[in-house]
């Protein structure tokens, strides 16, 4: 399973288990926030040969079709996919 | 079938986590449970990954993790694997992911304790080569010349002036059953050590070199390439051991400069050529043992 965002927050100490334990996965905050370039994927120059969804280190990059789609809920904009593309398909665009 | 892009599970078990943008760190983790799967109980130490993995009540491992003491990763490992084995489980790997400190300075005690008991775990370090978590102090694992903010570079000294212990060769020293160094800058070969780990019965060390780019002075974008770039200019090794004897996977034609390699780096910025001769040459003296004594 591939923790994913919840809609329940807790946000007081009644909401929140004793025990020093939670649910595994359980995510409450994004992180498109910590970007201010977001990487796009030109799927007309994409080959899907996965460099950028082996590489990326937030795993934000997926499958889809034959090529790769990205999370952006959770991509902080590091550029690592742009750098590992070896044919150019991937460019960083200003957030506006 | 070794595995690839293409095999390796579409899964994900370590996701939306607070690691800095580019962190070579959680890189390694996320692949390392790719191939182990969501039977594998994480053990994490304090260092980056628990910091940023555990932010109660978000949780960014989907499969069972835990943070032990820093010195506990592989008493705790040894814990969970009797543990679980206790109950009749048999289908899980107990897996720890330590930093450099974790592992070199203050975790080595109970690892070498583990190894010596042969418990059946993974080990993986991931070697980010200073303290990162904490705001970059030097470890037994931060290479020479490099600054950090216990060893600063000033006109007198410049950087850290001792050499990155050898871990992987201490850790071999055990006779270990299987033990490996990998690099981050090459994905498929550090997931096929991983996979081949967990086929192996008894303890297994994975020493991957995980780039920091906070800690290392380089661009977020940088992570993977100078993991690479420092297989390539020979400043690190991509090698295992099994079976009582070391075997080299890759072996550079011709080296890269090391010194590009170095200057790229704000942590190095500071080294003279003098230094970097210095450097080039425990590199020399490095390859010449290893085409010795490696196969």
């Amino acid at each position: 399973m591939k923790p994913y965002l919840r809609d329940k927050i807790p946000v007081g100490f009644e909401e929140i288990p004793d025990a020093p334990a939670y649910e595994a996965g359980y995510l409450v905050t994004k992180n498109a926030g910590w970007r201010n370039k977001r990487p796009v994927i030109n799927s007309q120059k994409c080959v899907g040969c996965l460099r950028c969804y082996m590489y990326c280190p937030d795993g934000v990059i997926y499958k889809k079709d034959g090529k790769v789609d990205i999370d952006y809920d959770f991509c902080k904009g590091c550029e690592i996919c742009r750098k590992v593309c070896k044919i150019g398909a991937i460019e960083m665009e200003a957030e506006k | 079938m070794a595995l690839n892009a293409k095999t390796l599970s579409d899964e994900e078990y370590f996701y939306g986590h607070k690691a800095c943008a580019g962190c070579g760190g959680s890189l390694a983790v996320r692949m390392a449970l790719k191939v182990l799967g969501e039977n594998s109980v994480a053990v994490l130490p304090a260092g980056c990954m628990s910091a940023v993995g555990f932010n109660f009540p978000q949780l960014c491992f989907s499969n069972n993790a835990i943070i032990s003491t820093f010195a506990g990763t592989a008493s705790m490992l040894t814990g969970i694997e009797a543990g679980l084995r206790a109950q009749g489980i048999t289908d899980f790997h107990a897996v720890g992911f330590a930093g450099d400190g974790g592992t070199a300075d203050i975790g080595i005690q109970a690892l070498s304790g583990a190894i010596d008991r042969n418990d059946n775990i993974i080990y993986i370090c991931y070697d980010n080569e200073a303290y990162m978590n904490t705001g970059i102090q030097k470890s037994s694992l931060t290479p020479f010349g490099a600054r950090t903010t216990t060893t600063p570079a000033g006109e007198n000294i410049r950087g850290n002036l001792r050499p990155k212990k050898n871990m992987f060769e201490i850790v071999a020293a055990h006779d270990i059953p299987y033990a490996a160094t990998a690099s981050i800058g090459y994905i498929d070969d550090f997931i096929n050590k991983v996979e081949k780990a967990s086929k192996i019965n008894g303890t297994k060390y994975i020493h991957v070199i995980a780039p920091c780019p906070t800690g290392w002075g380089v661009a977020t974008d940088e992570t993977v390439d100078i993991a690479k770039e420092v297989v390539d200019c020979g400043l690190w090794y991509l090698a295992e051991y099994e079976d009582g004897g070391y075997k080299l996977n890759y072996r550079p034609k011709k080296f890269t400069d090391a010194a590009d390699y170095l200057k790229r780096q704000g942590r190095f910025k500071h080294l003279t050529d003098d230094d970097i001769d210095i450097i080039k040459a425990s590199r020399d003296k490095k390859w010449a043992y290893i085409d010795k004594n490696f196969k």
